[in-house]
């Protein structure tokens, strides 16, 4: 069954048009990336859907509820986890409390004052830390961290809501090429297994043909192309203006090492 | 009404705006660079004046020209410049490390002492300049005579802001002022010298004040209260206008020239207000000033500001607790004095800790607590003397009105961030101190209302005491109750990351909020215990000297801890109270001492207390 | 200028008390707590704290009071804020052993030291608050008050203009508490003086910040023929520059509060505006009684300066507290209040009384007009206006003071 559906997303900022009549669906347990160069409104798409931006025009629909610019705290509680380009994380917490704080707000806890909050939702937070393959490390600071693990972590925060779908925002942006290759896997054994949809954006395009079930390629905020991986390698529309040319891939590839 | 006394009116009020440009404008520009919040500006104006009605004089003995007169007004701007430079050279350099909130204090602290220099250095007495050589006299325009020396002030802050303009855009160095402004890291990854930067942008924005205050002698007697009197003012341009934005500050001296000039004849006794009302309108319509931009989140992940992970007391913790707890507790053996000091101590601790609480706590840094200190020593004292309860069910409604204000305020507060949320809080306190002040009927206006001590069981010094140290220790004990619960680690939460918490399902702004609210009502309680022990409430505790003290406090018991404010509370009162019967230059030590704390404990004392301990605070 | 005072207790602390006056056979020193605005308001409070060390050493030379006790000042700075005062007199009170306590400057902070006082049942001498209300509605029975207040002040000026035909008027006063009652009663007391005068403008400007020029432009367009002037210290000086500039002053009668003292008179200097009728304290006029001219000359050769209204203040309340303890030949706070009612004092300006009813000495002030002599700004005509002629009338200090 559809998930969440987006029907004629547009966005403008000034006189610049990021996104224009962005239509697509995303099923339960599916992985849908949204690719495409720089400044192709992948971002601004996707902050539509996790209600950062309200869009000028067109519908976004979750499980048949109409989400279109709820703020992002009401698209959460509706059952959506965001992971961003770079990490979001409670700096000061631990990575327990990073969890604990998710599941927290996820009970609607937030306004208790006098509950021990570090005693909180230990154990589910421990399970799912133990999930994302950080349970040893639950007792550091966050901010000790490599960045790849601080992206795991981002994604046991985003599981605490039991999300249907969730928005990952470049997940493996900064990235060592092996940790890289891992998450993406992590991430699509949990969507499988529990039935997850997962929309993403990706610069590094051995992730998404691995493991991205459709894809839509955006340019100039709108859809060229969309398929499967195998048709969207096969589209000359998309080979042209992004795989085609050889440079593109290296200097993203130059672009992604800066970052790190 | 004339035209042509519209027209005069006018003038005046450009007049007054271009003094106020050219003030403003140097405290824009150490802001965007520095980002320090500069409290010692107004000093600067104050020296520009006193330098200048010494040298001008000296200089118009050789011969009454103009042009002696202008030689001499720069010389004083110039001179005052260098005082900047010895400020970021001897003590800002070695601070720009620290939390930008120490900076501020520190700035506090070169307040202090320069206000009991220019005592000792000039006297008390107030000293009046020489009106400028041919610019004596009034002229006529229309039917109406207008100073000339105002009609030539009116260029003045015109042609200041052309020459920031070349400077900014012809120069090397304004470039870089520019550059710093918009993004500071990147000015430091270009391999510019910072020292020599930020030197030169302390010289530039001294020497404008300096320039300011030397352009004012022919108006007004260099006196020992201008620092004061001018930096509120200064600090509404630069918000109005946009922290950092030099033509936002041209822009809001002539609304605020105009508004004042105007003002007067609409509403003769509000005008100490009214520029308050309009920063808090324009923030609640535009929260980054008129020409201000968006603060530039960082681009790195960077540890706040204040409460980490916050643990239990460990066995050191527990033991320093339970003297400091004893101690407050067997006061009462020592002698009668020590009592009241105790008395007050803690008051002052509750007040610091419920400030820390949305400080340190809650990343929301107000420069108006004491706002609600004042409200709810009011509520409490006109319960008392008004409608004649006793004290207890006045205390009950203290925290009730601190916190009611608070939420009344925070509503508006709460969709600020950083600086602009500051200068809104102050706004409010601002608002909240002239109503105050001007309700006479009610409030008995600035004489304030005697008459509020506690009931007769409470009535001696050591039986209040003891009730003043159940409540604020009960009080204390439930808001770090509050920090270690759900509710403060959302505070914290949002405070680290706004969009990481609005994405786990927070509503961010509801819970900072309640936040506000919860410390309002905290401080409420503290100020309506602080109006029984002192038997009278007055709108200075509302003001802005009683809110800054309360930041300095937290600060120098540091923010990043959840007790320091307590020990800073403690210490801030012990080094007042020190001085103040040794000397009448008592503000010079409290300055020096505050500057000593922050080079000595750049943490505050909770900071060196955990080093001493050997562990991160 | 200012001296770099460290108080007797500073002086123990560095270790110097060994310095303290020898007098072993001699008894104890009275002590009496002194706090007031030194750090603030250093220009009116440290002529007044000179005079009363002053006034203080004269009383001793003499052989002390009460039979030969010394009498001793302990001066505090009050923190010009109420919550410090009470501290500060509580301080006084408890550690210092100050048998009372006198002084506070600013109004809020007398009232609140004042309720203090009546709490603790101590004898509180203001001196220089000048409110209505700590003799009036919130006066009490240990707080009593040297200096003539606001409405006496206010009171002498409008007699001077009595009958004049002076018509409309415009206030201007700063915005607190003193600014606003001089307004209120120089409102009330001006039909009185004047029949058919009304008031045409008032401006009340935040204390030491008056926009000058909208003030006086304000001011100007109101076409007042008086004009009664409250601002005194750096407002007055703006607010003088900016109407001779503007020519507010011409051709119209003013009436102004305090400017004719030296604290205001001095900054002023050659822009002292001619034939302002003022209360203020012309000391090298004062010929009667000889005793003023004595304490002229001390304090100029102690000080090297010329004394102010504050010193003269200062010197007044010595001589009063010298006189009620010889009175009174007890440190009790009550017996001291008893004696108090109606005392008569020969000071250095004459008689002043406390009067018993509403605790308001009768102090008076000088009334006169601002002249320009040399570069210096002085009065002329000036006249002793004896606080007794002023005072509130009694059925009116009967009704407030019940209400209290």
């Amino acid at each position: 069954m559809t998930l969440l559906s987006a029907d004629g997303l547009t966005k403008r900022f000034g006189g610049v048009l990021a996104a224009k009549d962005v239509s697509f669906a995303l099923n339960a347990g599916e992985m849908l990336a949204i690719i495409g160069p720089n400044g192709a409104g992948k971002s601004t798409t996707f902050n539509m859907v996790g209600g950062q931006l309200k869009p000028d025009g067109g519908r976004v629909t979750l499980a048949g509820h109409d989400i279109t610019g709820m703020p992002p705290r009401e698209v959460c509680r509706l059952g959506v986890g965001r992971t961003f380009q770079v990490a979001q994380t409670f700096l000061s917490f631990s990575v327990l409390g990073n969890v604990q704080m998710a599941l927290i707000a996820h009970h609607g806890q937030t306004r208790r004052l006098l509950a021990e909050a570090s005693a909180m939702h230990r154990e589910a937070a421990l399970a799912l830390l133990d999930r994302v393959g950080m349970a040893a490390q639950a007792g550091r600071p966050i901010g000790e961290l490599a960045y790849g693990d601080v992206k795991r972590v981002e994604l046991a925060i985003a599981l605490a809501a039991a999300p249907r779908l969730l928005l990952m925002d470049e997940p493996t942006a900064g990235m060592a090429p092996a940790e890289r290759a891992s998450l993406m896997a992590l991430v699509s054994a949990i969507a499988q297994r529990e039935g997850i949809g997962v929309l993403f954006t990706e610069h590094d395009m051995d992730a998404v043909f691995a493991h991205a079930d459709r894809i839509l390629v955006l340019v100039r905020g709108e859809i060229i192309a969309r398929g499967t991986p195998e048709e969207v390698r096969a589209d000359p529309e998309v080979q042209r203006v992004y795989l085609g040319h050889s440079g593109t891939r290296a200097a993203a590839r130059a672009r992604r090492a800066a970052h790190g | 009404m004339e035209w042509s006394f519209l027209l005069v009116q006018a003038l005046s009020g450009l007049a007054s705006a271009s003094s106020l440009f050219v003030i403003a404008s140097g405290l824009t520009i150490v802001f965007g660079v520095t980002r320090i919040v500069n409290f010692a500006h107004g000093s600067f104006y104050m020296l520009g004046a006193y330098v200048a009605v010494t040298l001008v004089p000296w200089l118009l003995e050789f011969d009454r020209s103009p042009w002696l007169f202008f030689a001499g007004v720069l010389v004083s701007a110039v001179v005052v410049g260098l005082f900047g430079v010895l400020m970021e050279v001897t003590l800002l350099r070695r601070i720009y490390r620290v939390p930008e909130l120490f900076q501020l204090l520190a700035t506090f602290g070169v307040v202090l002492i320069v206000q009991d220099l220019v005592l000792l250095a000039w006297g008390p007495v107030d000293i009046p300049g020489p009106r400028a050589p041919g610019l004596r006299h009034g002229v006529y325009i229309l039917d109406q005579r207008f100073p000339a020396y105002e009609l030539f002030l009116i260029f003045v802050g015109p042609a200041v802001l052309a020459l920031l303009w070349l400077l900014m855009h012809r120069t090397r160095f304004g470039v870089l002022i520019r550059a710093a402004t918009q993004d500071r890291e990147m000015v430091g990854a270009l391999g510019v010298n910072q020292a020599m930067l930020f030197t030169g942008t302390l010289f530039l924005g001294a020497a404008l004040a300096g320039l300011g205050g030397a352009l004012q002698i022919p108006r007004v007697s260099a006196n020992p209260q201008m620092d004061l009197s001018v930096i509120t003012e200064a600090f509404v341009v630069t918000v109005i206008g946009g922290m950092g934005s030099v033509p936002g500050a041209f822009l809001a001296a002539l609304l605020i020239g105009q508004l004042q000039a105007f003002g007067v004849l609409v509403f003769p006794k509000i005008t100490l207000v009214l520029v308050f009302l309009l920063m808090a309108a324009v923030l609640v319509v535009k929260p980054w000033g008129l020409l201000g931009r968006p603060e530039a989140a960082a681009g790195r992940a960077v540890l706040p500001e204040g409460i980490l992970d916050p643990r239990p007391l460990d066995l050191a913790g527990k033991l320093l607790a339970a003297v400091a707890l004893l101690g407050v507790l067997a006061l009462p053996l020592l002698d009668a004095y020590a009592v009241k000091v105790g008395t007050e101590v803690l008051v002052l601790a509750l007040a610091a800790f419920s400030l820390n609480f949305l400080v340190g706590n809650g990343g929301i840094v107000s420069f108006g607590h004491a706002a609600y200190f004042g409200l709810g020593a009011y509520g409490a004292g006109l319960l008392v003397t008004r409608a004649g309860l006793p004290m207890e069910p006045a205390l009950v409604a203290a925290p009730i009105v601190g916190g009611a204000s608070a939420a009344l305020f925070g509503f508006f507060v709460v969709r600020l961030s950083g600086i602009y949320l500051a200068m809104l809080t102050l706004a409010f306190a601002q608002i909240a101190y002239a109503v105050v002040f001007q309700w006479v009927e009610v409030t008995g206006g600035d004489n304030g209302l005697v008459g509020v001590w506690p009931s007769a069981w409470a009535a001696s010094r050591e039986a209040y005491h003891y009730l003043t140290a159940a409540v604020t220790v009960a009080a204390i004990v439930f808001l770090r109750r509050v920090i270690h619960a759900p509710f403060g680690a959302t505070l914290r939460a949002a405070r680290d990351s706004a969009q990481r918490a609005d994405a786990i399902g927070v509503d961010v702004r509801m819970h900072r909020w309640l936040g506000f609210t919860l410390a309002g009502a905290a401080a409420g309680l503290a100020g309506g215990l602080y109006a029984f022990s002192k038997g009278s409430i007055d709108p200075t505790l509302l003001g802005i000297p009683l809110s800054v003290d309360f930041l300095s406090m937290i600060l120098l018991g540091g923010i990043q801890s959840v007790l320091g404010s307590i020990a800073g509370a403690a210490a801030f009162h012990a080094v007042k109270d020190f001085f103040m019967p040794l000397t009448d230059h008592w503000r010079l030590f409290l300055g020096l001492s505050i500057i000593a704390m922050v080079l000595i404990f750049p943490r505050g004392l909770a900071g060196a207390w955990a080093s001493l301990r050997g562990r991160a605070a | 200028m200012p001296r770099f005072s460290l108080s007797r207790r500073a002086l123990g602390a560095t270790g110097l008390a060994l310095l303290a006056r020898p007098g072993l056979a001699q008894p104890a020193p009275i002590r009496i707590g002194e706090l007031n605005s030194y750090a603030r308001m250093a220009a009116f409070a440290v002529p007044y704290r000179n005079a009363m060390q002053l006034a203080q050493d004269a009383v001793n030379a003499a052989g002390g009071v009460m039979g030969g006790r010394r009498i001793e000042f302990v001066f505090r700075d009050d923190g010009s804020t109420p919550g410090d005062a009470v501290r500060v007199a509580e301080e006084l009170l408890t550690r210092e052993n100050v048998a009372f306590i006198a002084g506070t400057f600013l109004s809020n902070v007398g009232l609140a030291v004042a309720d203090f006082a009546n709490q603790r049942k101590r004898l509180f001498l203001a001196t220089e608050p000048l409110t209505d209300a700590i003799t009036m509605a919130q006066g009490n029975r240990y707080t009593w008050r040297v200096r003539p207040s606001t409405f006496m002040q206010t009171k002498m000026l409008v007699e001077a203009i009595r009958g004049r035909n002076v018509k409309r008027w415009a206030i201007v006063a700063p915005n607190y508490e003193y600014g606003q009652s001089a307004a209120a009663n120089f409102k009330r007391l001006l039909p009185g003086a004047i029949p058919g005068a009304e008031i045409v403008a008032e401006q009340f400007p935040a204390l030491g910040r008056v926009d000058a020029g909208a003030t006086v432009g304000a001011l100007g367009a109101s076409r007042p023929d008086g004009i009664f002037n409250v601002l005194f210290g750096a407002d007055l000086t703006a607010f003088v520059r900016e109407g001779n500039t503007r020519g507010l002053f011409e051709r119209r009668t003013v009436v102004s509060l305090l400017t004719g003292e030296p604290e205001y008179m001095i900054p002023l200097g050659e822009e002292t505006p001619e034939g302002w009728i003022v209360t203020g304290y012309p000391w090298e006029q004062v010929e009667t009684p000889p005793a003023h001219k004595a304490y002229v000359d001390a304090y100029r050769a102690r000080f090297n300066d010329t004394p102010r209204k504050g010193s003269l203040l200062g010197y007044v309340t010595v001589q009063i507290i010298a006189n009620l303890l010889n009175k009174a030949n007890s440190l009790d706070n009550e017996a001291l209040i008893d004696a108090l009612a109606d005392l008569r004092t020969d000071t250095v300006v004459g008689p002043v009384t406390m009067r018993g009813l509403d605790h308001q000495g009768t102090l008076g002030t000088w009334v006169g007009e601002t002249t320009l002599r040399g570069r210096q700004g002085t009065m002329k005509n000036a006249r002793y206006a004896d606080g007794a002629d002023y005072l509130f009338p009694e059925d009116e200090v009967r009704a407030a003071r019940r209400s209290a």
